[in-house]
Formats: structure tokens, sequence, C-alpha cells
């Protein structure tokens, strides 16, 4: 048991927790209505916009993953890179339009916004569901980046309930603020939470290639076959379209997850979310900054070494990074990085079981089960939602492999990504037939799936055969063309058919609304210059 | 750094009213500048190569890291100019 580890992670935890419970006082508001706790009012301003969302899409499973995919398998795990860049155009252009009309309609989530734009139950439940389905797994494995530094600092290795002890008090904790502060909670530990992990990976990032000799002598460490991309052989685009594919679903797909959503609704206004836009970036270059760390590990050998082997048994790759900490830094400074990947796990887990919460009440609690129930009653059930949505994903985490979380988290990625037609068209034209929507989606899922099952739920990856070449890449993508295709057809088939084409309660204006300009509309010159 | 435009830039004209509001925007097509990382980033042959490198790292790495801020910047300039 590493001691000092231990306690500088404790206090720092113990911190976290008094935040998360003060933070119910933060712009105060009625926490017993939806809007306040769900979406803490709609009123973050750029700064905490900015935190909030960089906490929430740059996960603590992220941090682990990322790094141990480059660690094992090279240069492709880097596409998180391009992944994250491409994004933002995306964000820049679309989101605007879908935080405009959820304002002007007191839309909550993007099953209300199809609800709202269709006028079709069916679709909008398609979407709850698939939203609440992917989410899951998600928060799963936010628990696993909390278990790996929790082995890291020698405490549950020898495994058995007690081993599980702490990531049960940590889940207690996140439970307990969440229901009481709601996304206040993860917006406010999100500033601790990025100051301690942006700390981490400039250390890592400054003081290992010190160590190493040089990034050039780092670089140079690595065998050929995992510093860039293999070229591809024969008739197939090998990782080329792999790398390139999974990189542009994953894009389209980061925005359509519930807690993506939810951060973006509870912004103070479209500038908010356009100027985050720009400045989101600097998590990405920290992430590519990490993924790098996955070299030094490799470099160093750090699987090798022997005070490390039982973890690495236990944990494969996703132990480089704890691993590459406790070899690099001082006890004490482990326990801030592995604070800050712990505390990084609780931000994101928060957010989502929220908008997992969310999703079900708004969508499947309220329409079809208890449809008279009161605005106090609707945010209660949120919140005992919240914490059914964390007891399923910590139970999960302990008593099922781990591999199954990692499995439905690839194939979360797929099936979120079969709601982009629906939504992400939908915030530009009204077209597309809610029904032939809806065939699209079960197409989509159903490719998906099939496809991700075709590699034995090992990868998201399909190799396509496409006449005489082979073109692998990220079945979410490919299954989206099917869904669209299917979408369009259809569309154009059942169009003319009176009565399928539902009701619209959005009018154009809705997706440049902008309320109160005063209030939000930016004075940059002074802010800025 | 200015954040406002200019009456001077020529992209920008200003219809005669000092009020930020008011002002007329770039047009539409400066959006497509937007494309440009997705053609940067997405034909992978083009910067799958170790060659140049600079301070150490392989072109593979510090070319789509430079992706980054120059993103940033056609967003920032896109955000600032154009509504």
């Amino acid at each position: 048991m590493n001691w000092v580890a231990i306690i500088v992670f404790v206090i720092l935890f113990g911190l976290v927790t008094i935040v998360g419970f003060m933070a119910a006082h933060w712009r105060r508001g009625d926490l017993d209505l939806l809007n306040e706790w769900g979406l803490a009012g709609r009123r973050f301003g750029t700064v905490i916009t900015w935190f909030l969302l960089g906490g929430d899409l740059y996960t603590a499973y992220t941090f682990v993953a990322v790094p141990a995919l480059v660690f094992g398998a090279g240069a492709i795990g880097f596409f998180a890179v391009p992944y994250t860049i491409m994004i933002y155009p995306l964000v820049f252009l679309i989101l605007p339009r879908m935080w405009s009309v959820a304002h002007r309609h007191n839309y909550i989530t993007a099953s209300d916004f199809i609800l709202g734009r269709y006028g079709n139950r069916s679709l909008a439940l398609a979407v709850a569901v698939t939203g609440i389905v992917a989410t899951m797994p998600y928060i799963a494995l936010q628990l696993l980046g909390l278990q790996v530094v929790i082995g890291a600092m020698g405490i549950g290795t020898s495994g058995g309930l007690a081993g599980d002890l702490p990531l049960i008090i940590a889940f207690v904790i996140l439970a307990a603020f969440t229901y009481t502060s709601g996304l206040r909670a993860p917006a406010m530990i999100a500033i601790i939470k990025d100051t301690l992990i942006y700390i981490t990976v400039l250390a890592m990032v400054i003081v290992i290639p010190i160590e190493l000799g040089g990034y050039g002598k780092l670089f140079s460490a690595i065998p050929a076959n995992k510093l860039i991309l293999p070229s591809p052989t024969g008739n197939s685009l090998g990782l080329y379209s792999a790398y390139a594919t999974l990189a542009l679903g994953s894009a389209f797909a980061l925005f359509l997850y519930p807690h993506s959503v939810t951060g973006v609704l509870s912004s103070s206004s479209r500038h908010v979310i356009r100027r985050n836009a720009a400045y989101l970036n600097a998590y990405s270059l920290m992430l590519g900054l990490l993924a790098l760390t996955g070299f030094m590990a490799l470099a160093m050998g750090i699987d090798k070494m022997p005070e490390f082997a039982p973890q690495f048994a236990q944990y494969k790759a996703n132990f480089a990074v704890p691993a590459l900490i406790l070899h690099a830094f001082p006890d004490w400074f482990a326990g801030v990085a592995f604070a800050a990947i712990g505390i990084g796990a609780l931000v994101p887990a928060a957010i989502m079981s929220i908008a997992a919460a969310n999703l079900f009440t708004r969508n499947i609690y309220l329409p079809f089960i208890r449809p008279d129930c009161t605005p106090r009653q609707e945010a209660q059930n949120a919140k005992i939602v919240s914490l059914v949505v964390k007891l399923g994903a910590l139970v999960f985490i302990i008593f099922l492999p781990l591999q199954y979380a990692i499995q439905l988290q690839l194939l979360g990625g797929v099936w979120i990504s079969q709601i982009i037609p629906a939504v992400i068209l939908g915030l530009y034209t009204r077209w597309l037939n809610p029904w032939a929507l809806m065939a699209g989606w079960l197409a989509g899922l159903i490719t998906g799936t099939v496809m991700v099952a075709s590699t034995g739920f090992q990868s998201a990856t399909y190799a396509l055969p496409l006449g005489a070449l082979i073109v692998p890449g990220y079945a979410a993508l490919y299954s989206l063309v099917v869904n669209f295709a299917v979408a369009i057809v259809l569309s154009a088939v059942l169009n003319p058919v009176a009565g399928t084409r539902g009701s619209d309660e959005t009018a154009p204006g809705d997706y440049h609304f902008e309320p109160a300009p005063a209030a939000e509309a930016p004075t940059p010159v002074s802010a800025t210059a | 750094m200015a954040c406002r435009p200019r009456p001077g830039d020529p992209k920008v004209r200003m219809n005669g009213n000092t009020d930020s509001n008011s002002r007329k925007p770039l047009s539409r097509w400066w959006r497509w500048l937007l494309v440009l990382p997705f053609i940067a980033l997405l034909w992978v042959p083009f910067y799958n190569s170790v060659e140049p490198t600079l301070g150490g790292f392989p072109f593979f790495y510090w070319y789509q890291l430079l992706w980054l801020p120059i993103t940033s910047a056609l967003i920032i300039f896109l955000y600032y100019w154009s509504e």
C-alpha cells in the first residue's frame, strides 16, 4: 500500500465531496424542478461550460484507455486527436441550433426535441432508449478508471469485496452529491478536476521525456509498426481507412450522447457554445499529449518492471499510465495524479447519470407511465433514477467481467450514432418522415450490431468488401450509411401517405432563437482585448 | 486582440452603424473554411510518415496536433467576424 499517495488522494477526494454538496447553494435555484436539478437552470457561462464540457467529454476512461491503446496498438490510438479536432466545427455549426430550439420550447433532452419536431412518440422513445442504453456502459467504464487508480495505490489487488470497498465508498459519495445538487455538482467539481488533470499531464510530458533523454529518443525507441500506421498491403486499405472512419464516426457520435446534450443545453446562450467550439480544443491538445504517454510507457518497458506485474496482470494495458505515474513521480504527486483521474471519473459519471435520468423521466416515465405527475414529482423521479442508473453501473463493474463493459461501450457508440439522422438532420429539415427515420434507426442498429458481432465483439472496425477492395472502417459510420439510405428512400415513399408525417411544433425562427440579447450578448472588446 | 470587425477591413461592411449587433455579417460561404480540417485529417496517406520530424516528433504527430490551433483559429475567425 502506498500510504502517502492514499492520504493525498483521500484529502482531495474529501475536498471534492464538500464542494459537491456546497454546489447545491451555487446560483441558487429550486432544485425540485427538473430544469434546475438536471440543467442547472441553463445558466452556465463560457468559462463554466468550458470546464463542464471538458470534464464531461474527456473522461477518466479516456485518460486511461487512450494511452493504453497507444501503448498496446501504437499510432492507431492517436485517432482520438483528429476525432476531437473534427468535433468542434460540427459543434460550432450544429449545436447552437439545438440550443435555441431547446431553449425556446424548454426541451431538456434530445428525445424532447424529437417529440416536438416530429410529433411521433415511438421515434422519441427510440431516441430516449438508445441514449440510456449507450450511456450505461459508459458510466461503468468511468468506475473502471476509478478502480484502476485505486488498484495503483495498492488497494484491492487481492480481490474480493474488501477490494471493492473504496470503489463503493466513492460511488456513495458520487450518488449523494448528485442527488442533492444535480448538475451544479459536477460543474463545480469539474473546475478542480480539470486543474488537477492539466497539472498532471503537463508534469508527465515534461518530466518523463527528460528521464528518457528527450522526445527524439522517446520516439526512436518505438518499433516502426507502432510509430506510424503500417502501410496497407494487398487489396485492403488496412489501418488507413480504419483510422479516418474511427475519427469521423466518433466525432459525429459524441455530441449525441445524452451527457453531451445535457452539457450543451445547460449553457446560458448560443454564444457560449460557439465560443467553446474554439476553446475546448485545449482539452484535445492535452489528450494528444496524454496519448503520447502510452509511448513513454512503451519506451520504458513499464510492463516488464517486476513491481507492477500483479496490477498489469489484473488491468492489462489500462495500467500503463498509472504505472508510469508511480514510476516517474514521488508518492505525494502520484496521489495528486490519481486523484485527478479518480475525480475525473466522478464528473462524467455524475453528468451521465443525470442525463440518463432526465431521459428516463422526461421521455419514458412521464409520457408512458405517469402522464399526470407534477413538475416536483418529475424532478424527484429523476433524482431516484440517477441513483438506480449509478447502482446499475456499480453492479456491472463489480460482478461482471470487465470485457462486457468495454464491448457494450463499443456497441454503445455504434448505437448512439443511429439517432444522427433524426436529431441532426431534424435540426435543419423536416422532410424526413418520422416512420422512415424509425425504420432507418432499426436498420442501422441491426447492421451495426451484426458488424460488431462478426468481430466477436472485439472491435468496432468492420472489414467492408467493396468490389475487390476491402475497406476496414468504423461500424458506426457504415451502419449510419444504411440508416440514412433507408430513411431517405422510405421518406420518399411514405411522405405522400396521409397521416404519416406527424406534427411539428417548432418554427424556422426557433432554431436561431436568442432570448434577451443584453444578458449574454458578448462585449468581447472589453472582455478579451 | 481585436475581436470586432474594423471599418477598414475590406471583408467587413459596416452599415454606417457602430452598434455591433446590426453590422452585416460575413457571407455564409466563409463557413466552408471549416471543411479544411476534415480534408487535412481524413486523408491519412498525406501525413502518415516519420519525416520531417519537428523537435523529435514524427510528422504524423506534430502535423495532427498542428491542426488543433488551426481549427480553433478558423472557428474564432468565423465567430467574431460572421455573427
